[in-house]
């Protein structure tokens, strides 16, 4: 018997545990479509950063202005166009073109940077169609002088306010860089996110050696990274009362495998996707299936947690135990 | 019937009414016409349809010669058909105009009359134009305001095509054109009622069609040209009916009462002033104070000039009248009077010669190039009238004290203007003070029952330039058509401003003054120049402050603090309640800005919102005190000329200049750029020669020349201060000589390009470059200091100097500099280079367009000479002549050297044959050459000075034809690809040695941006909102086709070494050359500080593809088209997104944007692998596998 591929995600029933993750992807709907085809389950669109639209907004604005009214002959240099977009509006049509083109459920993913920000656009994704919200929630805290206790509040701040605000369910990505994950990650569900997807992937900027410039260097992932995710997975399993997504280092149905034993309700893909397009994806959905019957699973309900942190006999080989004994090993090699 | 108020200009009420009554708009840019044009493009990019429910074709020509050949043929093959135009740009139209009212066809042209070009350029309004096209047999209708501007458009749509006459509206260039009132819109229920179907039916039916042919446009004989020329006769005398009747249609819909002439006034007048155009404003008032004083006088305004209608001008002019004074705003030299004043003279001559009595005529002229007109003045004129014998032909408005033509005027003579309010404004055009000062005409306008009126003065200068806004409110219609000279408000948007221009001369007594200062309440008054607090205390003014650039930055709009005093303005003024007026600011920042998104909104009213809070009253002292002071326009040190005129031009003291001191044939001293020191940058440019690596890049780059290089001897430096910095030289140059980098700080524009060019980065900072942004009051006085200092050191001797690369350049001394051009300017690095390369044996044809502009706009020209005096001379002829214009100068050097060789070889007796051979045969091509030449020249010169013959004395005047000239035909790419293009197919065909530079903007720059040749596909510009869809064209390749001229195209950003090679290249060349200059501008839509690494951008996508061919390569059986660009190694898209002309489109019309991208990128590929052929690189077809 075909084993059962169905999942549960922020109480969203669906038909397996792939996802496609909040990537450059998600702009192309025939893409997505391409996506659904080859079994993705969920999609969510890339973010909308406020800070972004703040700045194309200024940006038009200042290049518009500049030179504008000055000269007698060229009281203005661009032509005034009918729209400029530089608010959220594209990002808006996205959802509704996407929601009109798939049948799986689309996760609008916001990046906010004002307080006010974040309500309005989650309203707005909201009143656009999304079937959820993931909050892509990031700051560096850079000032010596804010607390991680201010740091975490203004996380917290956040998704209550968003909750407050909307009624879809909603997601938050985060970073592993908090002092106490678990804690954090427990006070997230309690001021309102239905689930946390672990982890934000953050680009890191790196130096031109030739040019000595601080440049963005877009490195896809690789499936060694799936371990950060699937240890605090599996910690978390059954600790907070959320769904929990997995994210970063998803490539192939062995890791997918990994994830959902952890305790994954889904497992989100884009570093796979962007490299080998939608053909990886019904390779890692027929691999799934394989998987689960190979070794003899019914279903993914079935698996899901059997090896999170209190599923497995020495719980404490996801702590920090474990990494000392993996360095040790290591030395005597 | 209620008709929409609204607040428009002249321009936009006249292109209302031609795009609701068109079909076919066929347009090209022209100061101050081009907004009709790109109204009509904007409303029909938008689908917005005319009074027929069909979007009008809006269509860009070439030229106007172009337009109006369009306009003709739209027009013979039966559509409903206009454009807009002014001053050469109708003399274009000419040839067409003929035709079409020969034809008697049905058509409009709108016209913003402008200047026509003579001794000078000038972009503002007079007559000149249009009174060159009364001999074209259109029609032509004068509006005086943009209420008229509007009715007569209607009036002359609706009355062309019930006479089949072609009709000529206009309206002054400027005054109307530009001034924004509050006027009733028309409906489309009043133009459907004024237009007659049935003409438009007729107006079909004489189309060209095959169904029913015809034949039209013959040639015709001695035989009949002249009946079938007189043949049209009727329907001329039938205009003045049709006009009457459409005048008529009008008032019976709207009141609005017109007639072919009009007359207010005394009625039993005894002297009487005729004119047309926007005086009719400043007349109309001075006669009514005139009339109401007792005095029998009159006004006769004239709306339909031609055909000029006898009968209704007597009708109007009363029999009383002993005195007519005719007004032209033109000049027609050697006339026995100007035109409309010949009219007038004819039409009561005819009228005595039928018992009428015959008043005396004098004519006069006024206002030429938007000389200010006043009241005063038109009493001037009445008051000469009333003489017992007045000067029979005068001028009004200036001092000509040469042949003493002009009328004394006496300027306290103000008609009261009760219950006005007029503001004064002085800013910055960066500061956005005109732009909010439109919308608070507008706010008033529309949303109070003021009458309300905006006019705007501007200066010619791209950077820095300052602006002047003249606000009128008032309860009754404002007829002020002149500036305001007793302001109840001044707003003074910079603090600056204090020194430099004179703000308080229009203030009236008691006035309220609002200064943006960033000093505080207690400390301001000794920061005004004590001559400005002395004003404030003998007019009794109230003095305000506020700190807007501090408000508008922390509201994170940085020096943009338009929105902060507009609202302190409102407060201060009192014409809305407070928070009314900020209510409608905020909706007018929302509708102006809305668009843009909501954190501009936010922004904007952030500092609406925190402007009052900064908002102080000054108590004013009784007494001046400090120690500021107004600046002197020039320094003290200035030649005569520039102290007596210049530097009266500069100070804002033109109008006052007399005819005396002017050049009788427009003929000025170059070099006069380096007296008016603006210093408009708040950072400049400060050098670190302790990790210099002495590349030259900052000065070459510099487009102001405001950053200079000089190499000088160590002994030259001995006794230097210690405040002197050098830095060795390294490389092979100048091994013993010291390096100094030296910024001009007061010509710096503060654009940063310097810095972006700089390598040499510290090694313990990376961010600290050899050059640096500092902000310029810390370093002012020490870095003026080392600018004179640098200036005294010698110039290098140019036999030194590797000239044709790039240190051996910079080690030049520019010939062109601190231009005003716009800070960060892609064109003028290229001029710059040219000066220095050539700059001492330099004649240059230039094109109209920015490059005149900064180049030729009075007061000061960047043009420059060198410590012997030589210099680039510089001439403008035209838009579209220039090519032919530089050829012209080539051929007489030519004519000129060969008959000072022939010369030559009869005075062998007197020179001694060494001295004649060496003249006759020098060889010119290096500087050492050069400075060989110019020795025999001397010589040869002190020679014939010791012998009086008639032989001697003819040659001398030749002796310079002898040293090699350099002629340089420069222009842009409006020019070189448009309107030039096919003078400059032709100059490059004849083989002849002319060097053309094209500074390629890619857009009209200098009126705005609209759409050339040269913009690349996928690019937004005027006339091309909707994305550019067809491709660039390539000149380059056009001109290579001819096979003997050399060709290169270059982008100094992107590979310096080759712009300076190229330059070289072009001038050795002993036939025609061609550079193309990839010149970024503002209408690009980025940080032009960025451009020199965005140019590398735009060569390694393959988007400028930098080349050179040499024919004489080619002769050498080498490939004469070396391709200096490598294969692309980033694609289309991502240089694009830098830039706004492309973004924009993305944002606006992703689909479309991407699939112009697309086809963009394709573009790209395809001439790439062209050029890789043409350069013998080994390339295959695409996607054909090329073995290695």
């Amino acid at each position: 018997m075909t084993p059962r591929l169905e999942t549960r995600y922020l109480g969203i029933e669906l038909r397996n545990p792939l996802v496609v993750s909040a990537s450059p992807i998600g702009k192309d709907v025939e893409r997505l479509v391409r996506m659904e085809e080859a079994g993705a389950a969920a999609c969510v669109l890339p973010s909308l950063f406020e800070e972004q639209i703040e700045h194309d907004s200024m940006a038009v604005h200042s290049v518009l202005e500049y030179g504008s009214e000055s000269y007698p002959e060229a009281l203005s240099y661009l032509p005034e166009m009918v729209a400029y977009n530089t608010g959220p509006e594209r990002y808006l049509d996205l959802i509704g073109r996407a929601r009109e083109a798939l049948s799986i459920p689309v996760i609008a993913s916001l990046n906010g940077s004002s307080p006010g920000g974040w309500t309005s656009y989650a309203t707005q994704l909201q009143d656009a169609g999304a079937d959820a919200i993931e909050l892509n929630v990031y700051f560096l805290a850079t000032d010596p002088d804010e607390t991680s206790d201010a740091v975490e509040r203004r996380y917290l701040d956040i998704v209550a306010a968003v909750r407050s605000a909307v009624t879809v369910p909603l997601a938050v990505k985060v970073g592993p860089y908090f002092s106490s994950m678990a804690n954090m990650a427990r006070r997230l569900v309690e001021a309102g996110a239905d689930g946390l997807v672990l982890f934000n992937r953050f680009y890191q900027p790196d130096i031109d050696l030739e040019r000595l410039e601080v440049v963005p260097n877009v490195v896809l992932s690789s499936s060694v990274e799936l371990r950060l995710p699937l240890r605090w997975i599996a910690i978390l399993k059954g600790r907070v009362d959320a769904s929990l997504a997995a994210t970063t280092g998803v490539h192939d149905q062995f890791d997918v495998a990994k994830l959902l034993l952890a305790g994954a309700d889904v497992t989100m893909m884009a570093s796979a996707l962007l490299r080998h397009g939608s053909g990886r994806l019904r390779e890692i959905y027929d691999g799934l299936i394989e998987w689960l019957d190979l070794h003899e699973y019914e279903s993914v309900e079935q698996m899901k947690g059997s090896m999170s942190q209190a599923g497995v006999p020495d719980p404490e080989s996801f702590e920090r135990a474990n990494y000392m004994e993996t360095l040790a090993s290591y030395v005597i090699r | 019937m209620t008709r929409p108020v609204v607040t428009v200009d002249g321009n936009e009420a006249a292109a209302y009414v031609a795009h609701r009554l068109s079909e076919v708009i066929s347009i090209y840019p022209i100061t101050p016409a081009s907004p009709m044009g790109e109204l009509a493009d904007a409303w029909s990019s938008i689908g917005k349809p005319n009074l027929w429910g069909t979007t009008p074709t809006v269509i860009e020509m070439q030229s106007e010669a172009g337009a109006a050949g369009a306009v003709h043929g739209a027009l013979q093959a039966g559509a409903l058909t206009t454009t807009f135009t002014a001053s050469q740009g109708l003399l274009l139209m000419l040839p067409n105009m003929f035709k079409i009212a020969g034809e008697l066809t049905a058509a409009v042209i709108h016209v913003a009359a402008r200047t026509v070009a003579t001794h000078a350029l000038s972009i503002f309004g007079d007559h000149g134009d249009v009174m060159a096209a009364r001999t074209t047999g259109f029609a032509m209708l004068a509006s005086a305001s943009p209420q008229e501007a509007q009715d007569l458009a209607a009036i002359a749509h609706a009355a062309t095509l019930r006479s089949r006459v072609p009709f000529l509206h206009f309206f002054d260039g400027f005054r109307t054109s530009h001034e924004i009132a509050k006027i009733e819109r028309l409906t489309d229920d009043d133009l459907a009622a004024m237009i007659d179907p049935e003409a438009i039916a007729a107006h079909r039916r004489r189309a060209m069609d095959p169904e029913h042919p015809v034949l039209r446009g013959t040639a015709q004989n001695p035989d009949v040209f002249f009946q079938a020329r007189e043949a049209a006769n009727p329907f001329y005398d039938g205009v003045a009916g049709h006009v009457e009747d459409a005048m008529e249609e009008l008032a019976s819909l709207t009141g609005r009462r017109y007639r072919l002439f009009d007359y207010v006034g005394h009625a039993k007048a005894e002297r009487v002033v005729v004119l047309m155009g926007s005086g009719v404003g400043a007349a109309a008032e001075a006669i009514e104070a005139l009339v109401a004083a007792g005095e029998k006088v009159g006004l006769l305004i004239v709306r339909l000039y031609r055909p000029f209608d006898t009968a209704a001008f007597l009708d109007v002019l009363p029999e009383t009248t002993r005195v007519v004074a005719v007004l032209d705003r033109t000049k027609e030299p050697g006339a026995t009077g100007e035109p409309l004043f010949g009219d007038v003279v004819i039409t009561l001559a005819d009228a005595a010669a039928s018992g009428r009595t015959m008043p005396r005529v004098i004519g006069g002229r006024y206002g030429l190039s938007s000389k200010e007109f006043t009241p005063a003045m038109v009493k001037a004129v009445l008051d000469e009238a009333g003489k017992e014998s007045p000067r029979p032909r005068f001028t009004v408005g200036i001092l000509d004290d040469v042949t003493g033509l002009s009328l004394s005027v006496d300027d306290s003579f103000r008609p009261s203007t009760l219950g006005v309010i007029g503001a004064l404004f002085y800013g910055l055009g960066s500061d956005g003070t005109v732009g909010a000062n439109k919308n608070t005409v507008k706010i008033v306008g529309e949303s109070t029952p003021l009458h309300a009126q905006g006019f705007f003065v501007y200066d010619s200068k791209k950077s820095g330039g300052s602006t002047v806004s003249h606000l009128r409110f008032s309860p009754t219609a404002i007829n002020s058509t002149y500036l305001i000279a007793n302001a109840s408000f001044v707003g003074v948007h910079q603090f600056d401003l204090l020194e430099k221009m004179e703000v308080l001369d229009r203030a009236a007594d008691g006035a309220t003054l609002l200064l943006n200062s960033p000093y505080p309440l207690d400390t301001v008054w000794v920061h005004i120049p004590i001559e400005v607090q002395r004003q404030i205390i003998d007019k009794h003014l109230r003095l305000f402050i506020v700190d807007a650039t501090q408000v508008a930055m922390d509201a994170g709009l940085g020096r943009r603090v338009n929105t902060v005093l507009q609202t302190c303005f409102f407060a201060l003024s009192g014409l809305l309640p407070v928070d009314e007026a900020i209510e409608k600011i905020k909706a007018s920042i929302a509708k102006t800005y809305g668009k843009r998104g909501e954190a501009v909104l936010d922004r904007n009213f952030a500092a609406v919102d925190a402007a009052l809070a900064a908002l102080f009253e000054v108590k004013v002292p009784t007494e001046v005190s400090g120690d500021a002071r107004m600046r002197l326009p020039v320094p003290v040190e200035a030649p005569a000329f520039v102290q007596s005129v210049t530097a009266e031009i500069i100070a804002g003291r033109g109008d006052l200049l007399p005819v005396s001191a002017l050049p009788v044939d427009g003929t000025f001293p170059t070099a006069t750029s380096q007296w008016e020191k603006r210093s408009i940058a708040f950072e400049i440019p400060i050098w670190d020669p302790s990790i210099c690596i002495d590349c030259a890049r900052c000065a070459l780059v510099c487009p102001h020349a405001a950053i200079r290089i000089k190499y000088v001897d160590e002994s030259t430096l001995v006794g230097a201060p210690d405040w002197v910095l050098t830095a060795g030289t390294k490389g092979k140059d100048f091994p013993d000589k010291r390096l100094i980098v030296q910024v001009a700080p007061d010509d710096c524009t503060g654009c940063s390009i310097c810095v972006d060019v700089c390598p040499a980065r510290s090694k313990e900072e990376v961010k600290h470059k050899s050059i640096n942004m500092e902000p310029k009051e810390a370093h002012l006085a020490a870095e003026r200091q080392r600018f004179d200092y640098f200036l005294s050191l010698p110039e290098i001797d140019r036999r030194e100097v590797e000239v044709a690369s790039l240190k051996g350049s910079q080690a030049l001394r520019p010939l062109f500099e601190f231009s005003l051009a716009c800070s960060g300017c892609g064109e003028t690095p290229y001029l710059k280079l040219l000066s220095q390369l050539f700059g001492d044996r330099l004649m240059v044809a230039n094109a109209t367009g920015c490059s005149s502009i900064y180049g030729g706009n009075l007061p000061t020209t960047p043009w420059a000479v060198d410590g012997n005096g030589r210099g680039p001379t510089w001439s403008n002829s035209l838009f579209e002549d220039n090519a032919e214009f530089g050829l012209g100068m080539r051929l007489a050097v030519d004519i000129r050297g060969d008959v000072a060789r022939a010369a030559l070889r009869g005075l062998g007796g007197v020179l001694g044959d060494e001295l004649v051979t060496g003249l006759i045969e020098a060889d010119q091509s290096s500087e050492a050459g050069l400075a060989d030449q110019r020795a025999r020249v001397a010589a040869a010169r002190e020679r014939l000075e010791a012998v009086d013959s008639p032989e001697a004395r003819a040659t001398l005047p030749m002796l310079d034809s002898l040293i090699r000239k350099s002629v340089w035909i420069v222009g842009g790419d409006g020019w070189a690809y448009d309107i030039g293009f096919g003078g400059l197919d032709h100059v490059l065909a004849t083989g002849r040695d002319v060097n053309v530079l094209v500074l390629d903007t890619e857009v009209y720059s200098n009126t705005g941006g609209q759409a050339s040749k040269a913009t690349p596909r996928a690019a937004v510009a005027k006339f091309a909102a909707g994305g550019k869809a067809t491709g660039k064209k390539d000149l380059g390749m056009i001109a290579m086709a001819y096979g003997n001229v050399y060709v290169a195209q270059i982008a100094m950003g992107a590979n310096m070494t080759q712009t300076v090679k190229a330059f070289a290249e072009a001038e050795a060349y002993p036939g025609p050359s061609l550079i193309i200059a990839y010149s970024p501008c503002i209408a690009h839509g980025y940080d032009l500080g960025e451009q020199m690494s965005h140019q590398k951008e735009a060569t390694a996508s393959g988007y400028w593809e930098l080349y050179r061919f040499d024919p004489r390569m080619g002769q050498a059986e080498e490939h004469p088209f070396k391709l200096d660009s490598r294969a692309s190694s980033m694609s289309f898209a991502e240089f694009a997104r830098k830039e706004a002309r492309f973004s924009m489109l993305a944002g606006a019309n992703p689909d479309h944007a991407e699939e112009l991208m697309r086809a963009a990128q394709e573009d790209i590929d395809e001439r790439r692998r062209f050029y890789e052929q043409l350069a013998g690189l080994e390339r295959g077809l695409p996607g054909e596998e090329v073995p290695t």
